[in-house]
């Protein structure tokens, strides 16, 4: 039995007969990919630029690491060292974690777990991938013009002053806010017009719901970026004296403005790893989730009180007291639901039939490092504490673990989980798990570190540093040593499976309706329109319970 | 007011640096505070997990699981528990935060100016420093301005840290009741040198403190005007870009560089004599040397002659 049912009425079958090829070979030739409206092959596309940048950032990371393995110079002076962790970290946010889960798996699954042929606007699609492009290249560009010394943050006014090429990194920026804002209303009318007979919102799996908050975010914090950026861009080539304190402007004004997108943006990029993991461990322990309502609804709750809560990354900035107060309550405020969230994956964990797979092992290593990064953030939230901690390692370790440990683990997670509805094969599962684990080591070792030298008071952005933080900044060092093994190793056992032959036989039995179609899926995705007649976690294992003939 | 810290402090534990002000007390109590009750909470969540993991591991392909949607009572009460604690923290955060920004009325004011990449703290005669000396059991409050971009003053061992903002003053208040020497850190990303922005806060007696006072203006008796000079030379922070050894910081080294020719951008070369060097302190942008940054501050109004003079005895001095 399947939870849905799929229409064969020759009325929704008429022309649709005969074999269908699937979407990689469907068309042929490179133009009918770089023009392509088929949202699964844009998918691919967004993955490959997705891993791609995710290679560039992270051997980034392992220069600012190596660098600061001793504590004076190790590879480079100061100012390579300050242009390689702004590197990594406007590559890894804007062109790796952004658009990591919504834009390539988003992309691929959405359409399909709605049982809809593609998504609403799929020339929209294409331009925002190409867009995308576009913003990448201007990134890039900045390698070769002298790179970019300001931090991914940009805060003013030493990124009016400096002389690195702030302006072409700037405008990438702005542009790739564009690509995100289409995937976004791309995301919203689909999810809105598209559903097949049957899903409702309360039938809808929690990924979608999970893209649903996200795409509401990324359409209504993104313009705010772009407004931003583009005033510094005006600030550094024609002095308008909004943001540079010697024309009268007030520096302090752009970290409110930059911070009331980016920290929306937090959850733009930790939402749809919430939403990977609902997936991850009903299918891979075959149980419906526990509390589908309040995960679903408190996404959408995180996404409202996510605008109100950017002023408490400027505890000590000299923002007010009062606002300072007011932010630090709302933060707690959104911690709350988190929690719910936490909670709730655990518990349903209880009475599954728990198999050890590798996405499944990435969505317990997430349960553990996101616990770890939402706790850390009570440290953060809590006004006093802050005052030592913010701007130290701490913080670096926090946002790592949640950014890191909870979106890029669910991403990896996502990848491996889908990954033979993309291409029909299988990987090596033993490899694939030792992996997994390699990284989650690596992962503690290298961040855990961070926040105990954070708390001594190791500052961040630092080039050369005391004495006394060498011993920790040294276990860090090997520690991202270790993650980059596993790193690779992952990409290396999925791309492995490519010279596979034929399609494998897929493995995780998921109910909703990505898995219905044929693997890899055909170019319209379904022969017929699917009818969805139950729940998207409701597995046989859960429908034997229900009617107690399980054993 | 809150119970001030012991008059000796506390030493550095696992997670904390050693505690120096009278707010660390505070501070390090609701940091473990928090510490320790999420501890509780990660070893409960983990360990169902783990509980979970092993008691409900697959044993047959297909078997039975369970048609849990969820259990009302349980969600309550994770959701109220947490909200309860959370409320907790919020409030000691709260109350901790405000102390920390009302600096009682009878402060020891002290202004500090930060600059790409040094500290300069001027005290109540007039005297400058690149360090931060201050009597032991008296409120300080500090009145801090940055003549370029944003920095971030901090010190650990006080649990404080202010952003020092261009076109603006910030404050920052702390009272330490325990002698010795602490770290000055910037947290506030600056540029090339932001990792080298470091000084020093000593805690001294008021004995000491008022004869450090004394001799923060102008030379001192049987010093020689270079030393006077090279003094100077450190307590405005030129040795964080200038070297005296030949070694290139961000600015020239100023190593045999009196009454050489020195290229400049856009105009022609100039020999390093008197003349020059004062204008390179007064107004360093009126001439660019070539090959460097153009990142040095103006010291116009903020040295006197005195001090000048000395300083350019010290420069003749360096061969």
């Amino acid at each position: 039995m399947s939870a849905t049912t799929i229409d064969h009425s020759p009325s929704h079958a008429a022309g649709e007969h005969g074999h269908h090829d699937n979407y990689l070979v469907a068309k042929k030739g490179i133009s009918s990919w770089i023009w392509t409206v088929d949202h699964k092959r844009l998918g691919i596309m967004y993955l490959a630029a997705v891993i791609l940048f995710f290679i560039v950032g992270g051997l980034a990371a392992i220069a600012v690491r190596t660098e600061l393995m001793n504590p004076t110079k190790d590879i480079m002076d100061a100012d390579a060292y300050n242009r390689m962790f702004t590197l990594h970290g406007a590559v890894m946010v804007f062109l790796v974690i952004i658009p990591s889960i919504p834009a390539s798996l988003g992309n691929f699954v959405l359409p399909l777990m709605l049982g809809a042929k593609d998504v609403a606007f799929p020339k929209l699609n294409l331009a925002s991938f190409w867009v995308y492009v576009l913003g990448a290249a201007f990134f890039i560009a900045t390698l070769v013009t002298g790179g970019v010394d300001t931090g991914w943050t940009f805060y003013t006014p030493y990124s009016i002053k400096t002389s690195s090429s702030a302006t072409i990194a700037l405008l990438g920026a702005f542009i790739l806010g564009f690509s995100s804002i289409f995937t976004g209303i791309n995301f919203l009318v689909t999810i809105h017009k598209m559903r097949a007979p049957g899903l409702t919102w309360d039938r809808l799996p929690l990924f979608v719901w999970a893209l649903y908050a996200t795409a509401l975010m990324q359409v209504l914090a993104t313009p705010v970026l772009a407004i931003t950026l583009g005033l510094l861009v005006l600030e550094r080539t024609i002095h308008i004296g909004i943001f540079d304190p010697v024309y009268g402007g007030d520096p302090v004004l752009f970290q409110h403005f930059f911070w009331f997108y980016s920290h929306p943006a937090v959850y733009i990029m930790i939402v749809p790893g919430f939403g990977m993991i609902s997936e991850l461990i009903t299918v891979h322990s075959r149980k419906g989730i526990f509390g589908y309502k309040p995960i679903a609804i408190s996404s959408v709750a995180i996404a409202f009180i996510g605008f109100l809560v950017w002023g408490h990354h400027l505890f000590v900035s000299s923002q007010s007291a009062l606002a300072g107060s007011i932010f630090s309550f709302l933060t707690f405020a959104v911690a709350v639901p988190t929690a719910i969230k936490v909670f709730s994956w655990i518990a349903t964990l209880y009475k599954g039939s728990i198999q050890y797979t590798t996405p499944m092992v990435y969505a317990l290593s997430f349960l553990f490092l996101f616990s770890i990064g939402g706790l850390t953030g009570l440290f953060l939230g809590s006004l006093s504490v802050d005052v030592h901690l913010t701007d130290t390692y701490f913080v670096i370790a926090h946002f790592h673990y949640v950014m890191m440990g909870g979106t890029i683990i669910a991403f990896i997670g996502g990848v491996h989980h889908w990954w033979h509805k993309f291409t029909g094969k299988n990987y090596n599962e033993k490899i694939g798990v030792i992996a997994a684990i390699i990284i989650f080591v690596g992962f503690n070792v290298t961040f855990f570190t961070q926040f105990i030298f954070g708390s001594q008071g190791m500052p961040r952005r630092y080039w050369s540093y005391l004495e006394q933080y060498h011993t920790g900044h040294m276990i860090s060092t090997y520690g991202s040593y270790l993650l980059a093994v596993g790193l690779f190793l992952a990409l290396f056992n999925l791309l492995a499976s490519l010279r596979n032959k034929g399609v494998a036989p897929e493995r995780w039995r998921g109910v909703s309706l990505e898995w219905e179609t044929a693997t890899p899926p055909i170019e319209h995705n379904f022969e017929s329109i699917p009818v969805v007649t139950a729940g998207p976690y409701d597995f046989p294992e859960v429908r034997a319970a229900r009617t107690g003939n399980g054993h | 007011m809150k119970t001030p810290l012991l008059a000796d402090g506390s030493a550095a534990t696992f997670w904390l640096p050693e505690a120096a002000s009278t707010f660390a007390a505070d501070h390090d109590y609701l940091y473990y505070l928090i510490f320790w009750i999420s501890t509780f909470f990660f070893v409960v969540m983990m360990g169902a997990m783990a509980y979970f993991m092993v008691k409900y591991r697959r044993r047959k392909q297909g078997e039975a699981t369970s048609d849990i949607h969820g259990n009302t009572k349980l969600e309550i009460a994770w959701s109220v528990l947490p909200t309860l604690i959370l409320g907790v923290f919020f409030v000691l955060g709260f109350r901790g935060f405000i102390d920390t920004l009302t600096p009682p009325a009878n402060t020891l004011n002290i202004n500090v100016t930060a600059q790409q990449w040094a500290w300069s703290f001027t005290y109540p005669n007039g005297g400058n420093d690149s360090i931060l000396v201050v009597p032991v059991g008296k409120p300080v409050k500090l009145t801090m301005s940055s003549v370029d971009v944003l920095h971030s003053f901090f010190v650990p061992a006080f649990r404080a840290k202010r952003d020092v903002v261009p076109g603006r003053y910030t404050v920052l208040w702390f009272q330490s009741d325990k002698l010795g020497e602490y770290d000055v850190l910037c947290t506030e990303y600056c540029g090339t040198s932001h990792s080298l922005m470091m000084s020093k806060v000593k805690v001294v007696s008021q004995e000491e403190y008022d004869a450090h006072l004394k001799g923060l203006t102008g030379c001192q008796d049987g010093q020689s005007l270079a030393e006077c000079g090279g003094v100077a030379f450190k307590r405005n922070g030129c040795n964080s870009c200038h070297s005296v050894d030949g070694s290139k910081l961000v600015g020239p080294s100023l190593k045999g560089v009196y009454g050489t020719e020195q290229p400049i951008v856009g105009g022609p070369a100039v020999i390093a004599d008197e003349q020059y060097i004062r204008e390179s302190v007064m107004n360093p942008m009126a001439k660019i040397v070539a090959g460097y940054p153009a990142a040095m501050p103006a010291y116009a109004g903020r040295i006197n002659e005195e001090q000048m003079g000395a300083l350019v005895e010290y420069i003749r001095s360096i061969k």
